[in-house]
């Protein structure tokens, strides 16, 4: 490996250079090869899905491989266990609950729709781990979007660039919204795919078909009510993007401090006015649920309730029925949550906040460290 | 202003901007004239960095100034289509690939042309394929100069651009700059402590000390209005009584500094010598740290 030392030898006193030609455009062949402009125009300049190809570049890690780590861990185990039984059932010769042989025989159409409404319980399952995957990912990406490169000083190149501070800001809120999301849903599906050839190959080897309890399933019906989830769960999201990045903006050290304390000390607050017999907010579980979105509603499908808590959605009407999982999802459920105040309230909080994002990443550069 | 020839590319009047009670920048005016490369030079914590901040919208203050005609305080994306921007060598992002940084600064700048960054590029030892934090100093100073020089700006700002390079890496930085960036229609303010290495490029020197300016001349002016006199102990008297801005010994001759007096007097007293920015700067700063 040559340094760049070895250029004093030589007496040269320009840049010291290598034989190797990588580059496309040297001096002679230079043709117009500059970007051209995207089809954004407005306040967010031409710039906004190029700075959203930046996130993916800076977070292909939470972005893509989060995930396909996560369904891949799944389909790893799914495949163990398959393995496992085979060598237990093999080596012992005991009936584990039931034989493949009498399913062979005596499965009923009531059993073939449980089967079905069981792999669709598996294709939500697949979204479901994925989506505490992107809350994880979103919780300490916003966390560092607009506090890392303070901190590293690469503020300086990003600021150095004709790139307003709300397409930034933009370009981060968006890539919450959209991006991680909608790649975390197309990986849980190709995983899903997968799922579905080797449990139908695994019973296909003992003799038995499982397209029936495939064609009982939803796949394509869960497809897409799951996609008109995304723009639901987007909406969702804001108040919780707003705040993370508006900490991330505000601070000068630690942001996950000042965004994670705030909301627990407000509801300790609350609890200790109220033992004074001082005005409070009466219903804890309400201000739990408020101060949870701003940290929870990250996670795609965060609205949905399980069934009989009341924890969260205190005015949700959606929860997850398990006897009959597609209808969960029956869109005209899931857009009345677009005719609840919550939603809006939610969204109109989190662009308010947005809004303190752009504020502060226009004035704040330095970091405590 | 009405002539847009005589319309400075900075204008600074009444600058101000203070860190709880001290004034980093205390009521600074000041001109840059377009083609002028314009050293700003100053002693640690002088306000050096807050002016360029200052100029590229990075800080708030008090006063009225524009660069190239633009508020840098609300005009900061568009005054950037005109004006790069290169700090010390740590602020690229560490984990960018060097094509990746080339692909966004094509996209986002409309004045940046990527043959001229490739053919800059294709003299180094970078690859398109690396990483910023795979690159040494040197090699990330170089990479940013190439998307710097690639970009047909009117204003460069360079705060301490070769801070912990080696000499190698100084000296081409700088004739880089001059050789294939300068011209007539370019600006250029830089700051640095490495104040040797920039002298004889330098057409304007702007001393700045405790907020205020010390000193702003052009390097003629700085050459007429100022003389270093060698004088023999005998004459060190009469030199003294000229009020020399400054006195150091050598090999038992005094060294005089002197500002404004005819060349004919001083010139009675010994052997006249142009003094190095250097020695006037540290003249002019006396007592800065006592």
């Amino acid at each position: 490996m040559n340094n760049h030392q070895d250029s004093a030898a030589n007496g040269r006193t320009d840049f010291p250079s290598s034989p190797g030609r990588r580059w496309p455009g040297g001096p002679d062949e230079g043709e117009r090869t500059r970007g051209s402009a995207p089809p954004f125009g407005g306040v967010f300049g031409r710039s906004l899905p190029l700075l959203m190809k930046r996130e993916y570049w800076e977070h292909r890690g939470g972005f893509l491989w989060a995930p396909v780590w996560i369904t891949g861990v799944i389909l790893i185990f799914t495949v163990l266990g398959i393995l496992s039984a085979e060598a237990f059932h093999a080596s012992s010769n005991v009936h584990m609950g039931f034989s493949l042989d009498d399913l062979r025989n005596n499965i009923s159409q009531a059993d073939w729709s449980e089967a079905g409404n069981a792999l669709d319980m598996a294709q939500l399952m697949f979204g479901g781990v994925t989506a505490v995957g992107v809350f994880f990912v979103l919780f300490f990406y916003l966390l560092g979007a607009l506090y890392d490169d303070r901190r590293d000083r690469s503020v300086l190149f990003w600021k150095s660039l004709p790139v307003s501070d709300t397409a930034t800001v933009a370009s981060k809120a968006l890539s919450a919204m959209v991006v991680a999301p909608v790649l975390a849903f197309v990986i849980a599906t190709a995983a899903y795919v997968l799922f579905l050839v080797i449990v139908t190959l695994w019973a296909g080897a003992h003799g038995l078909n499982a397209l029936p309890a495939i064609f009982a399933s939803h796949p394509l019906g869960m497809l897409w009510r799951l996609v008109l989830t995304l723009p639901v769960s987007a909406l969702w999201a804001l108040p919780a993007i707003g705040w993370l990045l508006f900490w991330s903006a505000y601070v000068r050290s630690k942001p996950f401090l000042w965004a994670v304390l705030i909301p627990l000390g407000v509801l300790m607050l609350n609890w200790w006015l109220g033992k004074l017999g001082a005005p409070h907010v009466p219903d804890d579980l309400h201000l739990a649920g408020i101060m949870g979105r701003l940290l929870f509603s990250i996670m795609p499908g965060s609205w949905l309730k399980a069934e009989g808590s009341t924890v969260l959605g205190s005015h949700i009407s959606q929860s997850l029925n398990p006897d009959h999982v597609v209808s969960t999802f029956d869109p005209s459920k899931v857009y009345g949550l677009l005719a609840e105040p919550n939603l809006w309230i939610g969204a109109v909080a989190g662009l308010a906040l947005l809004a303190g994002a752009i504020y502060y990443r226009q004035r704040r550069i330095e970091t405590a460290s | 202003m009405s002539d847009a020839a005589a319309n400075p590319i900075v204008r600074a009047r009444d600058l101000t901007k203070t860190y709880g009670t001290t004034h980093a920048l205390d009521h600074v005016s000041f001109d840059i004239e377009a083609g002028r490369i314009v050293g700003l030079i100053g002693p640690n914590g002088a306000g050096k960095t807050t002016a360029l901040k200052a100029i590229l919208g990075l800080v708030d203050f008090e006063g009225d100034l524009r660069v190239l005609g633009f508020d840098p305080r609300t005009q900061r994306a568009e005054l950037m289509e005109q004006v790069c921007f290169i700090a010390d060598v740590a602020v690229l992002p560490r984990w960018i690939k060097v094509s990746e940084a080339v692909e966004f600064v094509a996209g986002v700048h409309p004045r940046f042309s990527r043959e001229k960054c490739e053919a800059f590029l294709s003299h180094t030892k970078i690859a398109p394929g690396m990483r910023v934090r795979e690159l040494s100093k040197g090699m990330i100073v170089q990479l940013h100069l190439a998307l710097v020089m690639a970009i047909d700006a009117k204003l460069l700002v360079l705060d301490e651009p070769t801070l912990g390079l080696d000499i190698l890496y100084r000296k081409s930085f700088y004739e880089s700059l001059l050789s294939d960036y300068f011209d007539e229609n370019k600006t250029i303010i830089v700051t640095t402590h490495q104040v040797e290495e920039v002298e004889h490029i330098l057409t304007d020197l702007v001393f700045i000390r405790d907020g205020k300016i010390a000193l702003a001349a052009t390097m003629d002016e700085v050459g007429e209005r100022y003389a270093e006199v060698m004088v023999n102990p005998d004459k060190a008297d009469a030199a003294r009584a000229m009020k020399p801005l400054n006195e150091r010994q050598i090999f038992g001759k005094s060294i005089f500094l002197f500002d404004g007096i005819e060349r004919a007097r001083l010139a009675a007293l010994g052997e006249l010598h142009k003094p190095s920015v250097a020695d006037l700067f540290v003249a002019t700063m006396k007592g800065t740290y006592a």
